[in-house]
C-alpha cells in the first residue's frame, strides 16, 4: 500500500489493461464475422449475379473462399486480420488496407476536427450552464444542446449547405479541396490536410481548411449535444461534493474551488463517455461524408454496401472496429492518468 | 492577521462570543429558524460541547459561525471574533479567515478530500491560499510536523485520499484544519461515521488539541459519552434554542432543563435496563411551538410554558438555563394559574393537527 501511488500500479494497469484489447478483439471480430454471416443472400450472386453464369459465380465463390465450412472461413478471417490483411474487394479489386490508406486521411482529419470543435465549445458551455444552473443561460445551452444531439445528420448538414450557398455563395460546400488544389496537391501522406501542409502553398492550406469548416461542424453540432448534457450534470453534481465544501472551509478562492476541485474532478466521468462517443462519431461521419461528398471511408463503405461488396464491407468494418478498440484502451489510459483511484 | 493574534493573548477573555445569533434558511414555506437566538462564548484553549437531537440546529450553528452557509441563509445578531465583528465582514474577508483563524472538521471523513489531489497538494494548496511566496520546503516543513503530530508518517505525504483509511483520514483533515494553527475550530461529529475505537482516538486527538495549538474548539455531537469526557463545557441545544449551557460536570450532573434530563435518561450504558426516549418529534423550524419551544414534550411543563418565552437565567458559575420550571425551583414566584399544569389533551389534539 505504501507504494500503491507510484508509477509501478500505473504501467501494471496500462500492462493490464493492453493485454484485455486481445479478448475484446476477438469478441468484436466474432461479432462482424456472424453479423455479416446472418444476413440473407450470397454476396457473389448480389454483387455480379446478373452479369455471370452460374459456373462462374461457383468459380468466384470458390475463389473467396466461400465454399468452404463456416469454421474454417471464420478461423482464416481471424487470421487474416491478426496479419493486418482485410482482403481484397469484389467490385473493383483492390486490397481493403489500400482504401483505408487513400481515403482513411480524410475520415481522420473530419473526425478529429469535430472532435476538436465539439470539445472546445461543448465542455465550457456545459460549464457554464452546469454553474447558472437553473438561470434562463442555462436553459437555453440544455435546449441547444438537446437540439443539437435530436437533429438528425443529414438534415443538419443540408441546412447549412443552403444557408451558406444563399449568404456565402463563395464558400465550398462540398468535397475535400477546391480540384485544381486536390491535382496541384502532390499525394504524399493521403492526408490532404498534411499533404497541403508539406506542399507548402498557403492558398492550397486555407483552401482545405475551409473544406474542412461546414463537414466538422456539422459532425461536431451531434457530438456536442452529449458532451454538454454531461459536463453540466457533472458540474453540479461536483459542486455540491464533500470535498468541494471542505475547500471552501480551508478559505480556497472560489475560483480556485471551481477549477481544481469541482471541474477538474467533473471530467473524470466524462473522459469515459466521451471516449465511447468514438463510435457515435465515426457512424455520423459516414453521413456527415454522405452529406458533403467527403471523400473519406465513410463513403467508401457506402459505395461498397451498395456495390454489395461483402468482402470490402467486412474489411472496413473490421478496421473501424479495431479503431474503437484502439481508442477505448486511450481513454482508459488517459482516465488512469488523472484518476489515482482506477489504478489497480 | 497578525495584529489578531495579538489581541488575542492580551486575557482569558472569550476568542468568539455570540449574542442573539440568528440563522434562517429560506424555503417555500417561510424561513426555517434554525438557530434562532443564541448567546455563548468561547474562551481560548477551550472545548465546548455542543449537543441535541438531529435537525436542532446544531450543524448549522456550526457552519454559521465560520461563514460557510449555503445560498438563500442570512445571519443576524451579533458575532464576534478576536475583536472581529464577523457579520460584517466581506465574503472575501470571510474567506481569508477561514483556514487561518477559523477551521472546520466534518463529519464524513471519506469523502471531504479531493480524490484526485495527493495529501501534499492539500497542504500546498492550504498553505499558499494563505501565505503568499511560502517556500516548497516550507510547506513541506509543516505539513509534516502537523502529519506527525496525528500520527501520519512522512511516507505518506505523497499519497492519495483513497489509500487512507476513514480514521487516517478524519486524522488528514484534522491536521489540514490546523497547519495554520487556527485560534478557532468546529468539529461537527467528527466520529460519527468512524468506529468505536477509532472515535477515542480522535477525541483523545481533539483533547489534546489546545495542549499543542492552543485551539479552541467547537465540538458538535449528540453522544454525551463524548461530551463527558472531552469537553470543559456543554451547550445543549433545542429547536434552534441553547436551553442550557455551563460546566459540563455540572451541567450532567445537576441538569436545570427538562430537556437536558431527559437527554441524559435516554443515554445507553452497559447499566440500562430499559430505553427511554423523549415523546414526540422535534418541532418544525418553520413555525416553531409558542414560549418555549419544548413545552409540548416538557414533563414538567406549566401553563406559562406555553404562553411566555422562559428567561436566560443564570443558576450559578456561569450554568445558566431557559425554563421556568428551573426558576421556580430557584425561588422565582409564580402565580398559582401560571404554575398550574399544562393540559396535555390540547398537546395531542394540536398534535394531530
Amino acid at each position: 500500500m505504501s507504494s500503491g501511488s507510484g508509477s509501478g500500479s500505473l504501467l501494471k494497469y496500462i500492462g493490464i489493461r493492453v493485454l484485455l484489447v486481445i479478448p475484446m478483439m476477438w469478441v468484436l471480430l466474432t461479432l462482424v464475422f456472424i453479423l455479416l454471416r446472418v444476413a440473407p443472400g450470397d454476396p457473389v450472386t448480389a454483387a455480379v449475379g446478373d452479369k455471370l453464369s452460374p459456373a462462374a459465380i461457383a468459380q468466384r465463390q470458390h475463389q473467396l473462399g466461400l465454399d468452404k465450412p463456416l469454421i474454417q472461413q471464420y478461423v482464416e478471417y481471424i487470421g487474416h486480420v491478426c496479419r493486418f490483411d482485410f482482403g481484397t474487394t469484389i467490385t473493383d479489386k483492390e486490397p481493403v488496407l489500400t482504401v483505408i490508406r487513400d481515403q482513411g486521411g480524410a475520415t481522420l482529419t473530419l473526425t478529429l476536427g469535430a472532435f476538436l470543435f465539439a470539445v472546445a465549445v461543448g465542455v465550457p458551455l456545459g460549464r457554464l450552464a452546469g454553474r447558472r444552473r437553473d438561470t434562463a443561460l442555462d436553459a437555453g445551452i440544455r435546449v441547444f444542446g438537446v437540439v443539437t444531439y435530436a437533429a438528425p445528420i443529414f438534415w443538419v448538414g443540408i441546412m447549412l449547405v443552403a444557408l451558406v450557398i444563399k449568404f456565402l455563395p463563395s464558400w465550398p460546400t462540398f468535397g475535400i479541396a477546391s480540384p485544381v488544389v486536390a491535382f496541384e496537391v502532390p499525394t504524399k501522406t493521403h492526408i490532404m490536410l498534411v499533404d497541403a501542409v508539406l506542399y507548402g502553398h498557403g492558398d492550397a492550406i486555407t483552401d482545405v481548411l475551409k473544406h474542412h469548416v461546414l463537414p466538422c461542424f456539422t459532425l461536431g453540432l451531434l457530438l456536442m449535444g452529449v458532451i454538454i448534457r454531461l459536463v453540466r450534470v457533472n458540474v453540479i453534481q461536483a459542486m455540491k461534493g464533500d470535498y468541494v465544501e471542505a475547500a471552501r472551509a480551508r478559505g480556497i478562492k472560489e475560483g480556485r474551488v471551481i477549477r481544481k476541485h469541482a471541474f477538474r474532478n467533473a471530467l473524470v466521468p466524462v473522459i469515459t463517455v466521451i471516449g465511447l462517443q468514438v463510435a457515435l462519431t465515426l457512424s455520423g461521419a459516414v453521413l456527415t461524408e454522405r452529406t458533403f461528398n467527403w471523400p473519406g471511408l465513410g463513403t467508401a463503405l457506402i459505395t461498397y454496401l451498395n456495390g454489395r461488396d461483402y468482402i470490402a464491407v467486412q474489411g472496413l468494418v473490421t478496421f473501424f472496429a479495431i479503431v474503437v478498440v484502439i481508442v477505448s484502451v486511450l481513454v482508459d489510459i488517459i482516465n488512469a492518468l488523472v484518476d489515482p483511484r482506477v489504478r489497480y | 492577521m497578525t495584529v489578531v493574534e495579538h489581541s488575542a493573548h492580551e486575557d482569558d477573555g472569550p476568542v468568539l462570543e455570540a449574542r442573539d445569533l440568528r440563522v434562517w434558511y429560506a424555503t417555500d414555506r417561510g424561513p426555517v429558524r434554525a438557530v434562532d437566538g443564541v448567546s455563548f462564548q468561547i474562551r481560548r484553549g477551550e472545548i465546548l460541547g455542543l449537543v441535541g437531537e438531529s435537525g436542532c440546529g446544531k450543524s448549522t450553528l456550526g457552519r454559521g459561525l465560520i461563514g460557510l452557509l449555503p445560498d438563500g441563509s442570512a445571519r443576524d445578531g451579533e458575532l464576534e471574533f478576536q475583536g472581529l465583528d464577523l457579520l460584517h465582514l466581506s465574503a472575501r474577508e470571510q474567506r481569508d479567515l477561514r483556514g487561518t483563524d477559523l477551521a472546520m472538521i466534518f463529519q464524513e471523513p471519506l469523502t471531504r478530500l479531493n480524490p484526485l489531489m495527493r495529501i501534499s497538494e492539500h497542504f500546498e494548496e492550504t498553505l499558499r491560499t494563505h501565505e503568499k511566496g511560502i517556500s516548497k520546503d516550507e510547506v513541506r516543513r509543516r505539513s509534516l510536523e502537523v502529519l506527525r503530530v496525528m500520527g501520519i508518517p512522512p511516507t505518506r505525504y505523497r499519497a492519495y485520499p483513497h489509500e487512507f483509511s476513514g480514521g487516517m483520514r478524519q486524522r488528514l483533515m484534522i491536521a489540514l484544519a490546523l497547519v495554520l494553527r487556527p485560534a478557532f475550530v468546529v468539529a461537527d461529529e467528527p466520529t460519527t461515521a468512524l468506529d468505536v475505537l477509532v472515535e477515542a482516538q480522535i477525541i483523545r486527538i481533539l483533547h489534546d488539541l489546545r495542549r499543542e495549538y492552543d485551539t479552541s474548539l467547537l465540538l458538535i455531537t449528540h453522544n454525551l459519552g463524548i461530551i463527558a469526557e472531552a469537553c470543559d463545557r456543554v451547550a445543549v441545544m433545542y429547536a434552534g434554542e441553547i436551553v442550557e449551557i455551563g460546566d459540563a460536570t455540572a451541567v450532567f450532573s445537576h441538569p436545570k432543563h427538562p430537556y437536558t434530563r431527559e437527554l441524559l435518561r435516554s443515554t445507553i450504558s452497559l447499566s440500562t435496563t430499559g430505553l427511554n426516549y423523549i415523546d414526540g418529534a422535534p418541532p418544525d423550524l418553520v413555525e416553531p411551538p409558542s414560549g418555549c419551544h419544548f413545552h409540548p414534550r416538557c414533563p414538567d411543563a406549566m401553563r406559562i410554558c406555553a404562553e411566555r418565552d422562559p428567561v436566560d437565567r443564570d443558576h450559578g458559575d456561569g450554568h445558566r438555563a431557559a425554563c421556568w420550571a428551573a426558576d421556580l425551583s430557584d425561588g422565582l414566584s409564580l402565580s398559582e394559574d401560571e404554575r398550574a399544569p399544562l393540559e396535555r389533551e390540547e398537546i395531542a389534539v394540536a398534535d394531530e393537527a
